[in-house]
């Protein structure tokens, strides 16, 4: 249409309106990023956190079977290597695959108790077992939350138009941690 | 099995929209027409009915998680040494809910059964039996918490209070409306039409009237159609925790199991408060029939609760 004398067109506030709209949108989708990366890491310090407590509750475990399975060095063995090798730095990938191979070789150390009564009634041991047991599941839990997340902001960051958003403010994709072979060895026991 | 679980999960909440809508429209309508009925004017009526009831939530929404563990004959457990698999299960089903922890709670009875309470995830708590410890495996256990922290998670306490609390309003509105139609009503209604033009004397009566009445009608029905919309809600976010929970323990099967034991159980809670039968898991006063779906229970009926778990596996 016309422009007025001077004062702000139509047009004019149309434009404005629609920048409003597309700033609060960017802000939004931007808010919405970081919050999701956020919690990524979030859901890393949970496992953190579990890693650290497994790291500690070893050598008490380790300890009380030496006192009953003396014998079984093979298997203490490993999981005392598994335990130094758990906080020895690397990517979150690397500590996850650290973390299910002292996993798998808890499952045998665990495993001795059923040719060891003695080890089985000592309630130390049971009570290290259940410990560690529960740190086992938060780490799966965490872990799932954390692939949960990372789901949903990979999704946002390939999506239309966040993409945009996204490249424009340096967001890059994260990866998923994925159960490694070691999580899915039986256990090796030798009576 | 994601697929159709995330499916209900959508189709629960979308049900939750419409029930929670139709329950706000219900609330509006009552409180037009209290104040047709009173005061000639809608409008008053509903500022007046929104006040009331805004202050009403703030009030029952105020009381604390403990007061309702200590109504229940709940003991708190307050490390990992008084109970470490109830401890590290309700931790880890937090941590995959996102959630801070929750108190945990043991209630000393036979029946197996758990609830939790808690208005907002911050002051949140959960309670177990000890009867439930007792008869349950460790992954059925580990269902039923994940049925409580999903409980939490969608914040189902202050929903079930806040319906609660308005129900009461409405009841009060309606009581209040009944009293006061018995004595001044039909006095203002003459004098009020005197005051009108003559020539629309007739036809303003007539509309008058029916406004009247249909106000009227609305305040005798709305305190039972507002029970029977606060107890839809009520069942259709035990649908909802149980499709959440599965997706928390990753177990629908567990937990479908663990609600067939609870359920079979006959005796009662016999340490619940009745008030907060809504809040647990299964009836705890074991009185609400079983199969069909009834209009008065708080909770929907197991098998139809057992057969969506099942179409999740």
């Amino acid at each position: 249409m016309e422009s007025n004398d001077g004062g702000i067109g139509m047009t004019t506030w149309i434009i404005l309106g629609a920048v409003a709209v597309v700033a609060l949108f960017w802000i939004v989708q931007y808010n919405s990023l970081v919050r999701l990366r956020n919690w990524i890491d979030e859901a890393w310090a949970q496992i953190d956190v579990q890693l650290k407590r497994r790291y500690d509750l070893i050598p008490n475990l380790v300890e009380t079977v030496k006192g009953y399975a003396k014998h079984e060095q093979e298997t203490l063995q490993k999981v005392i290597e598994a335990r130094n090798r758990l906080l020895s730095g690397g990517g979150r990938a690397q500590q996850m695959e650290a973390n299910d191979q002292l996993s798998g070789a808890l499952k045998s150390l665990f495993a001795l108790q059923e040719a060891y009564p003695d080890l089985k009634a000592h309630q130390g041991f049971t009570k290290l077992q259940e410990q560690l047991e529960g740190t086992e599941n938060k780490i799966a839990a965490a872990r799932q939350l954390y692939n949960r997340t990372v789901m949903q902001y990979n999704t946002k960051l390939q999506s239309f138009p966040s993409n945009i958003i996204a490249s424009v403010h340096g967001f890059t994709r994260s990866e998923m941690l994925r159960a490694s072979d070691a999580e899915r060895e039986a256990p090796q026991v030798k009576f | 099995m994601a697929m159709l679980l995330h499916a209900q999960i959508a189709s629960n909440k979308r049900r939750t929209w419409l029930l929670v809508i139709v329950f706000l429209l219900l609330f509006i309508a009552v409180g037009a027409a209290f104040g047709i009925v009173v005061a000639d004017d809608g409008i008053v009526g509903i500022v007046m009915a929104a006040i009331i009831g805004v202050i009403y939530v703030l009030f029952m929404t105020a009381a604390g998680t403990r007061v309702v563990m200590a109504m229940n004959h709940a003991r708190e457990i307050k490390s990992e040494d008084e109970n470490p698999f109830l401890w590290n299960t309700v931790e880890a089903l937090a941590i995959a809910a996102r959630l801070p922890m929750p108190r945990v709670y043991i209630i000393d009875d036979p029946s197996p059964n758990a609830f939790a309470a808690g208005m907002s995830p911050k002051n949140a708590a959960v309670a177990v039996t000890t009867g439930l410890l007792d008869r349950l495996n460790r992954q059925e256990i580990e269902g039923v918490i994940a049925h409580e922290i999903a409980h939490i998670q969608n914040y189902d306490v202050r929903l079930a209070t806040t319906a609660v609390a308005l129900v009461s309003v409405i009841g009060i509105l309606s009581d209040l409306a009944g009293r006061m139609l018995w004595y001044s009503s039909w006095s203002r209604g003459m004098s009020s039409s005197n005051r009108r033009d003559r020539r629309d004397d007739s036809r303003n009566n007539q509309s008058q009237a029916i406004i009247q009445l249909v106000a009227f009608l609305i305040l005798l029905l709305a305190p039972l159609v507002a029970v029977l919309l606060q107890l839809a809600i009520s069942r259709n976010r035990e649908y909802l925790a149980d499709a959440s929970g599965a997706e928390l323990c990753r177990n629908p099967e567990a937990l479908a199991s663990a609600l067939r034991k609870i359920s079979q159980a006959p005796e009662p809670v016999q340490a619940a408060s009745r008030t907060c039968a809504a809040l647990y898991i299964s009836d705890p006063t074991k009185k609400q029939a079983r199969a069909k779906v009834n209009w008065f229970s708080t909770h929907p009926p197991t098998e139809e609760r057992i057969r969506r778990l099942e179409q999740m596996m």
